[in-house]
């Protein structure tokens, strides 16, 4: 008998779950079964995610970013290319766009999050890729470059949609980056640049938030909070400029907008019964990474409900979890529900300096050190932090994909080396999407 | 946290407003919020909306997004808008006397 793990989706979580798979059943056998790993993916393209923000500045290219997902895969594992039609959970099996079945023992949710860009009124219409654009996915960020090249002055605006989105911190480090490109550029004091949110502050937690909204306004970026986009209007209409109209009403009037569009999962995700909910996000277990669909379905990543950051790094700490559960699953024992939400961001704030942030379900980002009291510096900017952001690269294609854990960087959230407010009435309080 | 009193009865409300305990919330207290926050009228559509809230809180843990809203509740985004003009997931919270709706990380 074979046992069949079946991963949809060929990126930072698929891809770290297999390796991982296979590296534990390469020594250990199932009761004396063979366990055959497959990965499902529509396409070839593994994108470095983290790598988008920094191509708009020219500071990272096309095809530094983008390797083959099966060359990310150990050979033993096998990779099918093609998109996936649904999940038929009752008889356990994958259907394929090409009518192919897949049957599977155990199967993960790994394909995380598109863009929803149909869903904002007129954000692809005139305007689109010229004026309006999102550096989201590989096209839009190099179509982007070349924008940003050939401006001259003038508004911009950084507009999210919506949440939740990935990396809720991007949008952030874009403000800061535009700031130090024209400011190299020597045309700063000709360049207005406003960051537009759905949310009350510059970011979700208190602490965080409130540093964040600081920066902003010390490298001039006008905030507008609580802005729930209605409608994008790409092009002059009547001697009008194009602009950003909220449904409260309220208008932000632009030379050039970086909107950052609707998350949602998917698609297969909604044609598959009883599996995701309304935005085809799959219901999981915020500690076991088990879905709510059927004991043998798990997931990990963007892709789940998970009230934690949609980021690669949450997705590395789930791995650890979610590959002990499925051995755990396959072997009839009870599952270990251990992951805390721990996150670890890198914020670019420009000028060769960056932030980190360090937190998970409990506990917000405070400052502090990371990973003890001797580490990195904890929600200020700093030179090492900026290193430690583009060594990080390196560490994705060759440790962490790899499914090998990053020495000093563990799945949990380390307490020691934060410096906790005062009043800890925010500690307790568990954000959730 | 602070003490009000609606249609009579003592209420916990937090600092920005909202209800410390949704199951101290009445239809009556309702009506007299709206009022307070400019809807002279609740209309069914209204109505649908608040129980619709509600439910979603009890069944959930938290209040739905306006996306959400928008997208289960039967009301459209702009007609939610429409409805609640300070913010529909905010105030239409408020009202259904559940807490904010959480944002997300």
């Amino acid at each position: 008998m074979t046992k069949r793990i079946v991963i949809l989706g060929g990126g930072t979580g698929g891809t770290l779950t297999a390796n991982r798979l296979h590296r534990h059943f390469k020594h250990h056998t199932l009761q004396g079964e063979h366990v055959e790993i497959t990965v499902v993916d529509q396409d070839d393209h593994h994108i470095y995610q983290p790598g988008l923000l920094f191509v708009p500045f020219g500071l990272a290219h096309h095809q530094e970013i983008v390797r083959p997902r099966q060359a990310q895969l150990h050979k033993d594992i096998q990779f099918v290319l093609q998109p996936i039609d649904r999940v038929d959970t009752e008889r356990d099996t994958v259907v394929l766009e090409d009518g192919r079945e897949l049957a599977y023992d155990v199967l993960v949710i790994a394909t995380g999050v598109g863009l929803a860009t149909e869903e904002t009124e007129g954000l692809t219409g005139p305007g689109w890729n010229e004026r309006v654009f999102t550096f989201y996915d590989l096209a839009g960020a190099t179509g982007l470059e070349a924008a940003l090249a050939e401006f001259e002055g003038g508004k911009i605006v950084v507009n999210v949609v919506d949440m939740p989105i990935k990396c809720p911190v991007a949008p952030l480090e874009f403000c800061f980056l535009a700031d130090w490109y024209f400011t190299e550029r020597g045309i700063r004091d000709k360049v207005e640049i406003t960051y537009a949110t759905p949310l009350d502050g510059a970011f979700t937690k208190p602490v965080a938030s409130a540093a964040l909204t600081s920066l902003l306004a010390e490298k001039g970026v006008h905030l507008i909070t609580e802005f729930n986009t209605g409608e994008v209007v790409g092009e002059s209409v009547d001697g009008e400029s194009p602009k950003l109209i909220g449904y409260d009403g309220r208008e932000v009037p632009f030379d050039l907008a970086v909107v950052i569009p609707l998350h949602s999962g998917a698609a297969y995700v909604g044609r598959s019964e009883g599996l995701g909910d309304d935005l085809n996000f799959v219901p999981t277990d915020k500690r076991t990474l088990q879905t709510n669909a059927k004991p043998n379905v798990f997931a990990i990543g963007d892709a789940t409900n998970v009230p934690a950051s949609k980021a690669g790094s949450v997705t590395h700490f789930e791995g650890e979890v979610l590959v002990d559960n499925i051995i755990r699953f396959l072997d009839d024992k009870p599952l270990d529900s251990t992951f805390d939400g721990h996150a670890n961001c890198f914020i670019e704030t420009g000028f060769g300096k960056a932030l980190l942030i360090d937190f998970n379900y409990e506990t917000e980002p405070l400052p502090g050190h990371f990973p003890s009291a001797l580490g990195m510096p904890l929600l200020k900017e700093s030179r090492m932090n900026h290193l430690g952001k583009l060594m990080f690269q390196w560490v994705y294609w060759h440790a962490l994909l790899q499914g090998r854990d990053i020495p000093g960087i563990g799945a949990t959230m380390p307490e020691r080396g934060k410096n906790h407010p005062e009043s800890t009435s925010h500690d307790t309080e568990e954000l959730t999407v | 946290m602070s003490t009000a009193t609606m249609a009579g009865v003592e209420v916990r409300l937090n600092d920005e407003g909202f209800f410390e305990d949704p199951q101290q919330w009445t239809e009556a207290m309702a009506v007299e919020m709206a009022k307070a926050d400019g809807i002279d009228t609740l209309t069914d559509q209204h109505w649908t909306v608040l129980k619709f809230m509600r439910k979603e809180f009890f069944e959930k843990g938290t209040g739905p997004t306006v996306r959400v809203l928008g997208k289960t509740s039967g009301v459209s985004v702009k007609d939610l808008y429409l409805l609640f003009p300070k913010g529909p997931a905010k105030m239409a919270a408020r009202i259904a006397g559940i807490p904010k709706p959480k944002g997300c990380i």
